[in-house]
């Protein structure tokens, strides 16, 4: 029914996607499966009209077409459902699920009532006891999953895109949107499922495509795969374990967590009795899904959230209930994940946003001395290959590879003893990815204790000397580097994930 | 070209200047320079607080009924002394620390609207709104609505002296001056010299990250509402020196100039992106434009009709600058 053919998709200089060719057919659930950067989103994208693709062509019942934008396929009749939820916070349900074709009464005012009746009805067949009158914002996060997803089984549509819709489902609430898909492709609805969900890629797919670095490398019948395949293929080529670092030697313990828990007021916790000990000079690679809890656990050992309950020692000292500032004097300093929106300082010169967390070690007197900073950044820029025409640039000029070689030089200025690290390689190209590793290497050679988040196996792999994995909030597995399999980490990284609680024993 | 474009607000100052006297023979005399720089002095004292404000992301919309409350509260204590009824004395104070009690006055407004910002997470809009009411109504009931007259005081009392605070005179420059100068100067010096005025920056700039990094936010909120109420009371004091009275409204509506003369110095309303230097241009381009109007005769309607189209267009013109210069990446939000 609807058919992309080698499309692709560049950002910038960065292939998201290379000439892919994907089919979905009338009454039948297709799976798209792969690592985190694989291109899957992406692919859903292009499908909806969401962007639009760089090369090839899509076909809908064999003609061509092309979506400026999700609403024109939406009346094409394509539907997808966000993997981040995109309601609006104020409105209420029924007003979400038809934001942008709210029913009309005489042509200009919105028939509130029948809006609201119809989405009744969508509730109804997902099962779910929720006011269309209620707030969005103020639902549970699962809840307002069940929303996103009434949203788009409100226009009946023939092509029903799900990107990750059970991220934060409940057992019961995913068998339920199991049934309904069932219902949907017996009555000929052509559904996409993107899940990292394994197990339940098995139950409910039909065809199942893998992609992997914006490549489609295999796709079978769901019948014919089994989840050991399935896994060789998103991981490709088994990769040489050769590891260029020795091991550390043991060296004191730097940081202990212990039964640390993150409870929100609402929804499911966040993290679940979490342990974690890392030595000075080691690193430790911390793999998981999206939604895992990785980016939770470090932002809680930096101080960036308060935990609900737990320890977390810093050299024996109790550090859980200082804040973020004496966390950071005692040297535990955070690179988050999220560059732009909580790294960056984006009209700051490229000096001052290196030097801005180490500036007392750049003042004489009252005033901040601009020779010592000129000679930290001319420092830092030869150390670190950080390639600015000037410091004085805004820091927004740079690429991502030498913004996020600022934000470490940043960090490395307040001279941490534990360096937490969350997807430090995210968004940069592959040369700066090695430097960044290699950097990283060095430092804890240095005596630096480094807790590494990646949700890229190949890099957790190579770069860390222990491995520990999360899933749901719990620790699912740790292994030391020589154990770290491709196979075992995706494998601790699922599990919890099915809909079997009995195999979730951690 | 980019050298033009940070000097803009210089360049149509001087574009300003040079129209007027061309226009006028009377403007470029020095007693009309001098009353002109008096006359900008208190709106770049206010806006000189505002600058800080505006550059951690936030606004103050309290300076001009701050400003009224420390005249109120100087031409109290000038004027009628502090009675204490049940011990039926009246203290007075000399004229130095009536002053002082005026600036605390405006430290401490100024403190609450950054313990709202900070602590409640009212938006600074709102919450400096409600202090501009507050303070306004405050220096009302002061005096029940009536001046303060005569603030020159009474050598018996020892409370003379604080109208040297408007007429004061040294090298030839008026007191007023004097203070915009050492506060200017002050502030430039704090805005881009010291660890403070940088962490103001990274704040406006980005404020999640800001406190990522370990600058402890909620204190550079705290100083920054604290500074600009310092400024505003400073204004207050002066106006009520100059006039020799204070009237429970004066300050109305110097709020809105002391913000213009900010955003025309091309500070960046939504914080991060500015400087000291431009904001005085800034007041400096207000003062120019409104005696330059009042010597050429227009008239006083079509003034205000003026000045705020030339607020605008200094704005567009910055944001065009801004775009050219910075790109326009789209930024993610969380």
């Amino acid at each position: 029914m609807l058919r992309a053919e080698g499309v692709g998709k560049v950002y910038g200089g960065t292939v998201a996607l290379d000439g892919v060719d994907f089919d979905v057919e009338r009454g039948r659930v297709a799976v798209l499966i792969g690592e985190n950067g694989a291109g899957k989103t992406t692919l859903m994208h292009l499908l909806a009209g969401v962007e639009q693709p760089t090369s090839g062509r899509l076909l809908l019942d064999g003609r061509e077409v092309r979506f400026a934008s999700p609403r024109e396929a939406a009346e094409a009749g394509i539907a997808i459902i966000h993997q981040e939820l995109s309601l609006f916070p104020d409105l209420s349900v029924a007003e979400n699920v038809f934001a942008g074709r709210e029913p009309l009464r005489l042509g200009l005012v919105t028939d509130r009532a029948r809006a609201e009746r119809e989405t009744s009805a969508v509730l109804e067949r997902l099962e779910q006891a929720v006011d269309p009158r209620a707030r969005c914002g103020a639902l549970p996060l699962g809840q307002q999953q069940i929303v996103e997803i009434a949203r788009a089984l409100v226009g009946e549509a023939r092509v029903l895109i799900m990107d990750e819709p059970t991220s934060a489902l409940s057992p019961a609430e995913v068998g339920t949107l199991f049934r309904l898909i069932r219902e949907l492709r017996a009555r000929g609805t052509a559904v996409v499922y993107v899940s990292h969900r394994l197990e339940e890629l098995m139950e409910i797919g039909d065809h199942l495509t893998v992609l992997r670095d914006g490549r489609r490398v295999a796709a079978a019948e769901t019948r014919d795969a089994s989840v050991g395949w399935i896994v060789e293929q998103m991981i490709g080529r088994s990769v040489p374990s050769e590891r260029p670092h020795p091991s550390a030697p043991a060296q004191e313990t730097l940081l202990e967590v212990s039964g640390l828990s993150l409870r929100p007021r609402a929804g499911r916790a966040l993290l679940e009795d979490v342990s974690l000990d890392v030595a000075a000079g080691e690193l430790v690679g911390l793999y998981g899904l999206m939604g895992a809890g990785r980016t939770e656990l470090v932002e809680c050992v930096a101080g960036a959230r308060s935990a609900s309950s737990g320890t977390v020692r810093l050299r024996g000292e109790p550090i859980e209930r200082l804040a973020l500032p004496a966390r950071v004097a005692r040297g535990v300093f955070l690179v988050p994940e999220d560059r732009q929106g909580a790294a960056l300082f984006p009209s700051l010169s490229v000096a001052h946003n290196m030097t801005l967390a180490s500036l007392r070690a750049h003042r004489r007197f009252l005033a901040l001395s601009s020779a010592a900073e000129r000679e930290t950044v001319a420092r830092m820029a030869g150390e670190l290959a950080i390639a600015p025409a000037s410091p004085e640039l805004a820091v927004s000029a740079l690429s991502g590879g030498n913004q996020q070689k600022v934000v470490i030089a940043r960090a490395l200025l307040t001279r941490p003893r534990l360096l937490l690290l969350d997807e430090p390689t995210r968004g940069i190209d592959v040369g700066a990815k090695a430097e960044l590793r290699a950097l990283v290497r060095r430092l804890a050679q240095g005596g630096v204790g480094i807790v590494y988040v990646s949700s890229d196996l190949e890099e957790v792999t190579a770069v860390a000397d222990r491995v520990v994995v999360l899933s749901n909030g719990r620790v699912t597995g740790r292994f030391a580097a020589a154990e770290a399999s491709h196979a075992a980490l995706v494998a601790a990284a699922a599990r919890g994930h099915g809909r079997s609680p009995g195999r979730d024993a951690a | 070209m980019s050298l033009l474009l940070r000097l803009r607000a210089v360049v149509a100052l001087a574009l300003l200047a040079s129209v007027f006297s061309w226009l006028s023979p009377a403007f470029l005399t020095q007693g009309n320079l001098v009353m002109l720089a008096k006359h900008v002095a208190l709106n770049a004292i206010l806006a000189l607080g505002m600058t800080f404000v505006i550059l951690s992301g936030g606004i103050d919309l309290s300076v001009g009924s701050v400003a009224g409350l420390a005249g109120m509260t100087a031409g109290w204590l000038l004027h009628d002394g502090l009675v204490l009824r049940p011990l039926g004395v009246v203290v007075w104070f000399s004229a130095p620390s009536v002053i002082v009690i005026g600036l605390l006055v405006g430290v401490t407004v100024g403190a609450l609207n950054g313990l709202l910002v900070v602590r409640t997470r009212v938006a600074p809009f709102i919450a400096t709104l409600g202090t501009l009411y507050v303070a306004r109504g405050a220096a009302l009931l002061l005096s029940g609505g009536a001046t303060f007259p005569n603030l020159v005081g009474r050598a018996d009392l020892g409370n003379t002296g604080f109208t040297v605070l408007g007429a004061g005179v040294l090298l030839r420059l008026p007191a007023p001056i004097w203070m915009m100068a050492a506060l200017g100067l002050a502030a430039w010096f704090v805005a881009g010299r010291t660890a403070f005025g940088r962490r103001v920056y990274a704040v406006g700039n980005n404020e999640h990250a800001a406190g990522l990094v370990g600058i402890r936010v909620a204190r550079i909120k705290l100083a920054v509402y604290t500074i600009s109420g310092f400024c505003a009371a400073l204004t207050g004091l002066v106006i009520a020196a100059q006039l020799q009275a204070a009237h429970p409204a004066t300050g109305e509506t110097f709020e809105l100039s002391a913000i213009a003369a900010v955003v025309l110095g091309g500070t960046s309303l939504s914080g991060g992106r500015g400087t000291v230097v431009g904001t005085l241009v800034g007041a400096f381009v207000i003062g120019v434009l409104n005696d330059g109007l009042v010597l050429l005769g227009v008239s006083e309607f079509w003034q205000i009709v003026i000045k705020g189209v030339v607020i605008v267009a200094a704005v567009i013109v910055d944001q065009l600058g801004a775009r050219s210069t910075t790109g326009t990446a789209p930024r993610r939000q969380r």
